[in-house]
């Protein structure tokens, strides 16, 4: 169910401002893709790409191919609004609806693309909670407000919303970057998980958790502000952390920028 | 407790303090000051010795408080004191229209007022009532906002969610513009139309007006609303591939619903006190008359003018002018308070 993506030639643009250039790359299903690199590079940008969240932002414009299996989301006539459903993302600052309780933010993918009984929405509701692993902390309050959980349980009630809609991708933005190191870990082995059914892409700024969690990485860089970001390297995790071919990766990795 | 005034230690952290009952005691004292010098000087009225007392009370403060405790300190006595009688200023005026509204409008206020007409009293006659008023202010405001508020809604929202060109600037600027328009205005603008289609008054008219000035209250006070809806929660849910469409109706409308609905709550309250419009356009009638669409109507604060200034001045009129001012208040009030009851029970909940 999971799919593969492949780039070719993406670029991005805020308006007249190429943001990323040139990008190629592939991700295999179900594996978890790491992309690593300095503040402002270009990594969000890129994610925000895969399911077009890119062209939301005003002024925002992509040139060049993304295939998922064998179909390119930029063709011609293709729905921007069936992507996203193929595609999910969490975010790096949780975001549960606030107007919502825990069952209804769940839910909140499905109920609001179609109509379902009650009953199909439990069922798909306990199931997206406990590949979430939020559901023995929140079953006994599934109709109380989603905001009134804590942080880690919020990021997890949005990938429990996320993996509702069973997309064959998984993106997720910096997802353990307003959390505490438990909750991280929470969600580390949860996203250990979840590549048994999903295609994970994650950005991270936490070159350790990307060496944890990812079977391959990512490293992408700018040559100076102002410059597009580009792909650097592109390899099994071990490889690069090891043993990079790039110099610049070598020097991130080291610590050497950041 | 502390001495009254302590001396003040050199060299150390510590400062004299005045103690808490200085600010009570040096009113008391200004007043009764301020009353004695205006006794002395054969001085009427309330305000002056209002106001002597109130410049005493400031003097008093510096001289005491520099003198105890320091310029620094003393100055924020004066601040203090100043947002004090500044105060008092703006509270007083507001009071004191309450209290003579209500003591005056109870007079004559009672059931039988609230559920007849003036249809056979004439206007310097004890008797009648203000159901016909009650009646017609209700269906021309109801009218008015039916029509007015989903429009100001809809323009807010392709305003925040989709406006980015040139329409949106010309919309915005016109919404500006529509914002200080004058009431009798709007209402000459809808009297001209009536004119062109020789039509008589009746009570739609009015609501036609009364609509357009209520628009720009709902778009500006929406816009405000739907812009503190924070962008993630947009995000999250159109990457749930929700379409923008739903993702309006369905995450950002309920979150911002509570301030929505106070703002078109306060706009009602606004326009339920026009008189101009309602006075070219619905001309007031003596006698109930319940089809907004036929015939003239007569409104709130229309009865109001109408009693105080066609009736030569008998008291009856003017009692029943006030009895009908405190049901106007009471009715704006009630709105006021329903807002915010809404608006509380619709803010996204918090608890755990």
């Amino acid at each position: 169910m999971a799919k593969r993506i492949d780039v070719s030639g993406l670029s991005a643009y805020y308006g007249s401002f190429r943001a990323i250039e040139d990008i190629s790359m592939t991700v295999e299903p179900r594996s978890v893709t790491a992309f690593i690199g300095p503040s402002g590079c270009g990594k969000s940008t890129f994610l925000r790409t895969l399911n077009r969240m890119h062209e939301v932002t005003p002024g925002g414009r992509v040139d060049g191919k993304v295939m998922l299996d064998d179909e390119n989301l930029y063709g011609a006539g293709v729905d921007p609004v069936a992507v996203r459903r193929e595609v999910g993302m969490v975010f790096q600052r949780p975001n549960p609806f606030p107007t919502m309780s825990v069952f209804d933010n769940v839910a909140a993918g499905l109920r609001l693309n179609g109509s379902y009984k009650k009953s199909e929405l439990s069922d798909v509701v306990e199931k997206s909670l406990k590949g979430a692993n939020l559901w023995n902390e929140v079953k006994d309050r599934l109709n109380k407000p989603g905001s009134g959980l804590s942080g880690g349980q919020q990021q997890r009630l949005c990938i429990a919303r996320a993996i509702a809609v069973e997309p064959k991708v998984l993106l997720m933005d910096e997802p353990c970057s307003a959390l505490d190191p438990i909750s991280t870990l929470a969600i580390e082995d949860l996203i250990g998980e979840l590549k048994e059914r999903f295609t994970i892409v994650i950005v991270t700024h936490n070159m350790q958790q990307a060496a944890r969690v990812s079977d391959r990485t990512a490293f992408f860089n700018l040559a100076a502000v102002g410059q597009p970001g580009k792909l650097i390297e592109i390899d099994d995790t071990e490889r690069i952390f090891s043993n990079p071919s790039v110099q610049a990766t070598e020097d991130y990795i080291s610590g050497r920028f950041g | 407790m502390s001495t009254v005034v302590a001396a003040k230690p050199t060299g150390s952290l510590q400062g004299a303090r005045l103690p808490k009952w200085f600010p009570y005691a040096l009113a008391a004292g200004s007043v009764a000051l301020g009353i004695g010098i205006s006794f002395a000087a054969g001085l009427e009225s309330n305000i002056q010795w209002g106001l002597i007392a109130a410049i005493l009370f400031v003097v008093g403060t510096y001289v005491i408080a520099t003198r105890v405790e320091g310029k620094r300190q003393a100055k924020d006595r004066i601040a203090t004191s100043l947002v004090w009688v500044a105060f008092l200023l703006a509270v007083v005026p507001l009071v004191s229209l309450v209290w003579v509204t209500v003591a005056r409008g109870v007079k004559v206020l009672d059931i039988y007022f609230l559920s007849h007409s003036m249809g056979v009293v004439a206007d310097n006659e004890p008797g009648g009532g203000i159901y016909h008023a009650i009646i017609g202010s209700l269906e021309q405001v109801g009218l008015a906002t039916v029509m007015g508020a989903p429009i100001g809604v809809l323009t807010a929202i392709y305003l925040v969610e989709y406006g980015r060109g040139k329409l949106a600037k010309a919309v915005t600027f016109f919404v500006d513009v529509m914002t200080g328009i004058p009431s009798i205005v709007a209402g000459l603008f809808i009297l001209s139309l009536m004119l062109q289609f020789d039509m008589q008054p009746f009570g739609f008219a009015g609501s036609l007006a009364l609509a357009i000035l209520m628009m720009p209250v709902v778009v500006r006070s929406t816009e405000e609303m739907l812009k503190l809806v924070p962008n993630e929660l947009r995000e999250a849910s159109l990457a749930l591939g929700i379409p923008k469409w739903r993702t309006i109706l369905k995450v950002v409308l309920p979150t911002a619903i509570g301030g929505i609905t106070t703002g078109i709550m306060l706009a009602v309250a606004r326009i339920a006190g026009e008189t101009a419009p309602v006075l070219l356009l619905v001309f007031g009638n003596p006698f109930i008359n319940n089809n907004p669409f036929e015939g003239a109507q007569a409104s709130l604060p229309l009865y109001i003018y109408q009693q105080y200034a066609n009736s030569g001045g008998a008291e009856a009129a003017y009692d029943r002018a006030w009895a009908a001012s405190l049901t106007l208040i009471a009715f704006v009030m009630i709105l006021n308070l329903g807002a915010r009851g809404i608006a509380r029970w619709k803010a996204p909940k918090t608890g755990r």
